[in-house]
């Protein structure tokens, strides 16, 4: 009987220390969404409450009728624009780099090796140590105040990704599939649009959800090459919302959730894909 | 641009590793012939990353030797200063409040290792918590454990920034209703809590938080399907042997995991050292410029100070520390890997 008891106990710990965690986990997400839902419309919160007295979603038809407050721009707007970068992004990303990939993955050329490696090395130069002569050049092509020279940005920053994530999956599609297409009078490209593609759903889906959420959540590049509100979009306006001393707290959480929602929605439904990717990865070691 | 699953640099280095055939009979111009579709494939990947990587880098090399500024924007033709701009970064003479190049690389550091350090020591003891046979709701404490890793790391920064506030904010809040001090100006006060760690201000704490907060569910993942490979029967063969638990985790877990987590961790630490959103959007890198890191200085060397020219010299010094890194880190993973 005593190492049963011995076990429950040892259970009741780990459940209680993990509970602590899980509790650190939503505290935030609790406070944003209380903050939210508050009926009152004052500034900042008082007290620590889950559902604030009276809630109401009041707070979320307030940022969606005035998203911006210094200039006159729709919530529709915003969302259009942070749909076409997001979206531009992802598509011209996957599409780039799957090309790209194939060939680093099933050609031997010479420059295969030194291509690679550049991709990386660019791969891990962080944006605002490369700002400068981005702005400059940007600006010099007339292209720094408007939604395509952000995607072309954004795009060349998820490039390298996407190339080495797309890379490695296509490595694993065997060969001989391929080799059968091309055996049955399918030509090279056939084979790539026919066999591999189809086979590579989970990575494309991974890589295009990760150029998606770049796009989406990008603010900084956005935030200096922007100037006319019509071409903001809903990532910078949150930004922009944070540096207001007068806007009331719960339009700030309203609006972040607005924000997040489809990101974490998107992220769950392809977790499976995220995690096992990853985790493969590292197990392989 | 840094997404919270962003893959890690030395995972894919290990996958450089593939070799190349040898076509050293052949000459060069035939091998590039032979392989004119491949050429084909890459043409839009280069010609992109031409115009938008490539160029830019190769401008930022002249700018980094000129004093380009906001002034040069309309005419483009500024003068040549030769190493000034690099000698002014490294002699902290560079007109941008708060600028001080040694201590901003010492913080990062510091920063980097201290976060890293959370990340993993929390992260593997939830996967093992949440690996111990029988464990009543799994999936359910899992799932909500994941929500981190889920929200934007941006978002993550500004509401972790609100909670900060000192009068309104949550962490305060929380701190009153549990009866302890409250009341603290958690990005406002200079001044360290701890007093031997004296260039650790409060600002440093609730950056910490917000960070660890972010990164602690991927380290969890990775861990819990590392311990997916260890083998059942090692424990019951130490249990047989009369093992503690304490020595089994030692002994069998530790170890076994520790190289599917080598290369996850050299991930956290470069993740971090670039860790824009949190400092910037939490603590602004202040008070006083206590918590600047390399990346958040570069920045305001362009915006709002607008010294295109030092701007372009700061980004390659980071460029140099960061290549510095990977390779160190790429040689580190590579020895865990020839010991498997």
């Amino acid at each position: 009987m005593k190492p049963k008891v011995k076990v429950k106990f040892k259970h009741l710990l780990l459940h209680l220390y993990v509970i602590f965690w899980v509790a650190v986990a939503i505290f935030p997400i609790l406070w944003v969404v209380s903050m939210a839902l508050d009926p009152r419309n004052i500034s900042k919160p008082t007290t620590l409450t889950l559902i604030p007295p009276g809630a109401t979603v009041d707070s979320f038809k307030r940022v969606i009728a005035h998203p911006y407050s210094g200039a006159n721009v729709t919530f529709a707007k915003l969302l259009w624009n942070s749909t076409l970068v997001s979206g531009g992004t992802a598509f011209f990303s996957v599409l780039i780099g799957a090309t790209a990939a194939y060939a680093f993955s099933r050609f031997k050329f010479p420059g295969r090796q030194a291509g690679m490696v550049s991709f990386l090395v660019i791969f891990m130069l962080p944006a605002s140590a490369a700002l400068a002569p981005l702005f400059v050049i940007l600006t010099v092509l007339h292209i720094r105040n408007s939604l395509i020279g952000l995607v072309f940005a954004y795009t060349s920053f998820t490039l390298p990704f996407a190339i080495w994530n797309l890379k490695g999956y296509f490595d694993t599609v065997p060969k001989e599939l391929e080799e059968a297409a091309l055996v049955d009078g399918c030509n090279r490209n056939m084979a790539f649009f026919k066999v591999i593609l189809p086979l590579s759903t989970p990575a494309l889906a991974v890589t295009l959800l990760f150029g998606f959420m770049n796009g989406w959540t990008e603010w900084m590049l956005a935030w200096t090459f922007l100037t006319k509100p019509k071409s903001f979009t809903l990532a910078m306006t949150l930004y922009n919302m944070v540096g207001q001393w007068n806007t009331p707290w719960s339009n700030f959480a309203a609006f972040s959730i607005l924000v997040s929602l489809p990101i974490i929605i998107l992220w769950f439904l392809l977790q499976k894909y995220i995690v096992s990717g990853l985790t493969l990865g590292s197990v392989k070691g | 641009m840094k997404g919270n699953f962003k893959v890690s640099l030395p995972f894919l280095l290990m996958k450089v590793e593939d070799k190349v055939v040898n076509y050293s009979d052949i000459g060069l111009w035939e091998q590039i012939r032979r392989n004119k579709l491949a050429y084909r494939y890459i043409l839009p990947a280069a010609i992109v990353m031409a115009i938008v990587t490539a160029y830019p880098i190769i401008y930022q090399v002249w700018m980094a030797f000129t004093n380009f500024t906001v002034v040069n924007l309309k005419n483009p033709h500024p003068a040549f200063v030769g190493l000034k701009n690099f000698i002014d970064i490294l002699k902290n003479n560079v007109p941008l409040e708060n600028f001080n190049f040694w201590r901003t690389l010492t913080f990062d550091v510091i920063w980097t290792f201290i976060n890293v350090f959370f990340h993993v020591t929390i992260g593997i003891s939830l996967a093992v918590a949440l690996n111990t046979p029988r464990f009543a709701a799994k999936r359910f404490y899992r799932s909500l454990l994941i929500i981190p890793w889920a929200v934007p790391a941006y978002i993550t920064a500004l509401i972790w920034k609100n909670m900060f506030d000192t009068q309104f904010g949550a962490v305060n809040l929380l701190l009153a209703k549990l009866g302890l001090p409250h009341n603290i100006a958690w990005l406002t006060n200079p001044n360290p809590p701890i007093h031997f760690l004296s260039i650790l201000p409060y600002s440093f704490y609730a950056c910490l938080i917000t960070n660890v907060w972010l990164g602690f569910p991927f380290m969890m993942v990775v861990a819990s399907g590392a311990l997916q490979s260890v083998p059942k029967e090692l424990y019951e063969a130490a249990r047989i042997d009369g093992a503690t638990e304490r020595q089994q985790f030692f002994e069998i877990t530790l170890p076994l995991i520790r190289f599917a987590m080598t290369p996850a961790i050299m991930l956290g630490l470069i993740w971090t050292f670039n860790q824009f959103n949190v400092i910037y959007l939490v603590s602004g890198g202040g008070p006083l410029g206590e918590t600047e890191i390399l990346v958040t200085q570069a920045y305001k060397l362009v915006n709002p100070a607008g010294l295109f020219g030092v701007a372009s010299a700061f980004g390659l010094i980071v460029f140099v520390i960061l290549l510095f890194i990977t390779l160190v880190t790429n040689r580190v993973s590579k020895a865990t890997e020839s010991v498997i």
